[in-house]
């Protein structure tokens, strides 16, 4: 019954969203205002709507109406009441269900934040929004309907993936969709300011916070996948260059490049074309990304069951939103063109340095990523390992790392660089210095560690350097950049010594013996049964110690879930400032109770995830620029009053 | 030539030696990166990378792994019901590794019998079946048809 109720929803969302997508952008052709103020109860009609399916379906969950397909393959009577919830946006119809919800909600916010926008552009953004979600419903009912039902219904469901019977669950899929969807408002913009074939600063400075935002989002929720991989997936990796994973970074390259470009056309009549074309780009990468994790034509950790409809479908829309804007881009590119000169010797040069190393980054892990299903399609099988990823993004953030502090120092329009570059030299020299301390201190690092070690400390401190020296400078936008920057050092520090620092070791242990690694002694105390909630678990104890004196406790776990015959191991990890020490159990090897045990030493990875998160704080923290509020102020108070000698 | 022109053109010459480092280094990293999928028909009848690695897909036979006591050293075969190929790892299997499922692992043959994984992976999609393995598996059984076939005749 309520199934039937949230499949009617759907109908009549994608009814709403097709009339969004036509009626104001009709309005704006033919100038009739009528016809373009329609565009924001429609779009407030339409989040009702998504978000009243969304609703029902969670409650399906809740309720454990095993009459719905998607809900018995998904959830079982055991699973406890958390992930029933987290189930909803487990698989594939439920996470694109939430794909067009969190879209519904980005054009509720886009109708109720323009105030400092034109009817006429606001109308042109919200029918282009309308496009992409039409797409999107169209997707769910056809090819992905969660509220298919089954009858009979059966007695007791499938159950949850154990691997996703996790908190990580709960707020990573959300957090990264918010980001991943939040680009289409970027997108849409672009699209609506080409077909209106102009774009002005106040349009881009508009565009620029929503983008911050969705960037944001984005960043914080990589940050959470990777995290959670570190933990759950139980081998202590941080990041594998995995196809999935891959789909959520070109965005996130793409949109890195998008706001600091942002920064130079929003001020100048420059790069006017460019900010529209990465934009494009940014939103057909999250398409992409979607058509790579749910056609399952790429094996991957993520993969679901491979579908070619859906698969088909997807690839279908990436090429009617991404085809229409870049054809409509190569149509009116030349009415964008910027008219202000840039000087070489000034921060825009190094924006536009910066856009284009990251955007090389983007298509080179792009072709990494697709290359596998172009040689599938000649009748070849193959994949690309990881360290062609690992060494090819090194290499690229070399520029990036070096020029980073000069584009910070550089002044906007005309500077000298002569003078910048003296103005770094002392901060050179600390992060020399500091490098060979850190070479030290650790016994040695390899090439690539000294190089991203040097790389985090250059960063780190110019940036602390600028702040210091432009006490004046304190508004919002500089505390943002200085923050994500300093981000950038953290991360870089974090990464480097976790990838090149790290100790690993497999080995046998039997009950009662004890091993050594990276000073510490691991003892392993035997394995016993737990039952908890949903699953039977072994649980190791090993004791950790050093020099004698007990540090903690770890008891990581093979866990055993009845219903879906898997087991899964849950790793144990004593987090650290310095340093992370994690176990898991692998198997046991024999029925004496001897168990195969990894043991890893993850030096700084906290630093790591903390760097993005810095990054992400950065990215908030510049919304709330005073010149951005103060001028955007003006823009709504100059729309009011052209509105006025209007009526 | 003007000074303008020749900053110009040291300019241009700038960018290509730029752009050719890094398509040369890009082609390298590409190229001792890529990984060839095979399986144990194509292994058996020595279709495959020497001295390199490669990944070699099929099922773990029913029966077939043993453990070397005190070690973290397994063997085990991997099958397409075609062919077999011996396969040994030392170190942790994943989760998800069973006798009679799929199965992709990465390593190279040491000799013409013998395999040794630097990696295995045994992730996969609801029907426990990694996609490239299943294709082999396809291939497989389709030429053992006609094998069959021929022998009827």
């Amino acid at each position: 019954m309520l199934a039937n109720t949230g499949q009617f929803l759907l109908v009549l969302a994608l009814c709403t969203s097709a009339v969004l997508m036509v009626l104001p952008m009709v309005g704006y052709f033919k100038n009739n205002e009528q016809l373009m103020k329609t565009g924001r109860p429609l779009s407030y009609l339409l989040f009702v709507l998504v978000l009243t399916t969304f609703v029902i379906l969670v409650s399906l969950f809740v309720m454990q109406d095993f009459s719905v397909t998607y809900v018995w393959q998904h959830s079982s009577l055991e699973l406890p009441l958390r992930y029933r919830i987290t189930a909803t946006w487990g698989a594939h119809e439920g996470s694109v269900l939430m794909w067009v919800t969190v879209q519904a909600l980005w054009i509720a916010a886009v109708a109720r934040y323009s105030r400092s926008l034109s009817l006429s552009q606001v109308s042109r953004v919200l029918s282009v929004l309308g496009i992409i979600a039409t797409g999107f419903l169209a997707f769910v009912l056809f090819a992905s309907n969660p509220f298919e039902i089954t009858n009979p219904a059966p007695l007791d469901g499938r159950d949850l993936n154990p691997l996703l019977q996790d908190f990580g669950m709960i707020i990573h899929p959300p957090l990264l969709y918010f980001g991943y969807v939040g680009l289409s408002v970027a997108f849409a913009l672009a699209v609506a300011a080409l077909i209106g074939g102009q774009i002005d600063e106040k349009w881009i400075r508009w565009s620029r916070r929503w983008t911050n935002l969705a960037w944001a989002f984005l960043t914080v929720g990589i940050i959470l996948g990777s995290w959670w991989a570190y933990y759950e997936l139980g081998w202590g990796g941080w990041w594998f260059w995995d196809p999935v994973e891959n789909a959520s970074f070109l965005p996130w390259l793409a949109g890195t490049a998008l706001i600091h470009v942002q920064a130079v056309s929003e001020r100048k009549n420059a790069f006017r074309g460019w900010t529209v074309l990465l934009a494009i780009i940014a939103f057909s990468l999250c398409v992409l990304g979607t058509f790579l994790v749910r056609s399952g034509s790429i094996t991957s950790v993520h993969s679901f069951a491979a579908d070619p409809f859906r698969g088909v479908f997807i690839l279908v829309l990436l090429g009617i939103y991404a085809g229409g804007a870049l054809t409509l881009y190569a149509l009116r590119v030349n009415q964008l063109r910027s008219r202000d000169a840039i000087n070489l010797e000034s921060r825009e040069t190094m924006l536009l340095a910066n856009s284009l190393i990251f955007i090389t980054s983007t298509f080179t892990i792009l072709l990494g990523t697709l290359f596998p299903m172009i040689f599938e399609a000649m009748g070849k099988k193959i994949s690309v390992g990881s360290p062609y990823f690992g060494l090819m993004f090194f290499l690229l953030m070399i520029p990036m790392a070096v020029l980073l502090p000069l584009g910070a120092q550089l002044k906007w329009h005309k500077d000298k660089m002569g003078a910048a570059i003296k103005a770094l030299l002392p901060h050179f020299f600390i992060a020399t210095a500091l490098t060979v301390g850190a070479y030290f201190l650790f016994d040695g690092l390899n090439l690539r560690a000294t190089a991203g070690i040097f790389g985090g400390f250059w960063i780190a401190s110019s940036s602390v350097g600028q702040i210091l020296k432009f006490p004046g400078r304190m508004n919002a936008g500089f505390v943002g950049m200085s923050v994500a920057h300093l981000g950038v050092a953290v991360f870089l520090f974090g990464m480097s010594m976790t990838e090149h620092k790290d100790v690993e070791k497999d080995i046998l242990l039997k009950p009662g013996q004890t091993t050594q690694v990276a000073g510490y002694d691991f003892t392993f105390n035997g394995v016993s049964q737990v039952k908890i909630e949903n699953y039977q678990a072994q649980q190791g104890s090993i004791q950790v110690s050093q020099n004698g004196r007990p540090i903690v406790e770890l008891n990581p776990q093979k866990r055993f879930y009845p219903k879906q015959q898997q087991p899964m191991t849950e790793a144990d990890i004593y987090p650290g400032f310095t340093k992370d020490i994690y176990v898991s159990l692998g198997e046991a090897v024999n029925d004496q109770g001897d168990w195969a045990v990894r043991i890893y030493i993850k030096p700084f990875i906290r630093w790591m995830w903390f760097g993005g998160l810095m990054m992400m704080a950065g990215a908030v923290i510049a919304l709330f620029s005073k010149r951005s509020q103060r001028l955007e102020q003006q823009q709504v108070d100059q729309v009011m009053q052209e509105r006025l000698k209007l009526s | 030539m003007t000074p303008t022109r020749k900053k110009r053109l040291l300019l241009i010459l700038m960018v290509a030696l730029g752009v050719s480092i890094a398509v040369a280094i890009f082609l390298t990293a590409f190229k001792e990166n890529i990984m060839f999928f095979k399986s144990p028909t194509e292994v058996s009848a020595g279709q495959y990378p020497e001295n390199r690695n490669f990944r070699l897909g099929g099922m773990v036979k029913e029966n077939s792994m043993q453990r070397i006591p005190d070690t973290l050293k397994v063997e085990f075969i991997v099958t397409d019901f075609a062919q077999d190929v011996t396969v040994q790892f030392e170190g942790i299997l994943p989760d998800l590794f069973r006798e009679g499922q799929g199965v992709v692992t990465i390593g190279q043959m040491v000799n013409k019998d013998l395999f040794v994984a630097e990696e295995v992976l045994a992730k996969h999609d609801e029907n426990y079946m990694p996609p490239e393995v299943a294709d082999a598996l396809e291939k497989a059984k389709t030429q053992n048809a006609k094998y069959e076939q021929g022998g009827i005749e």
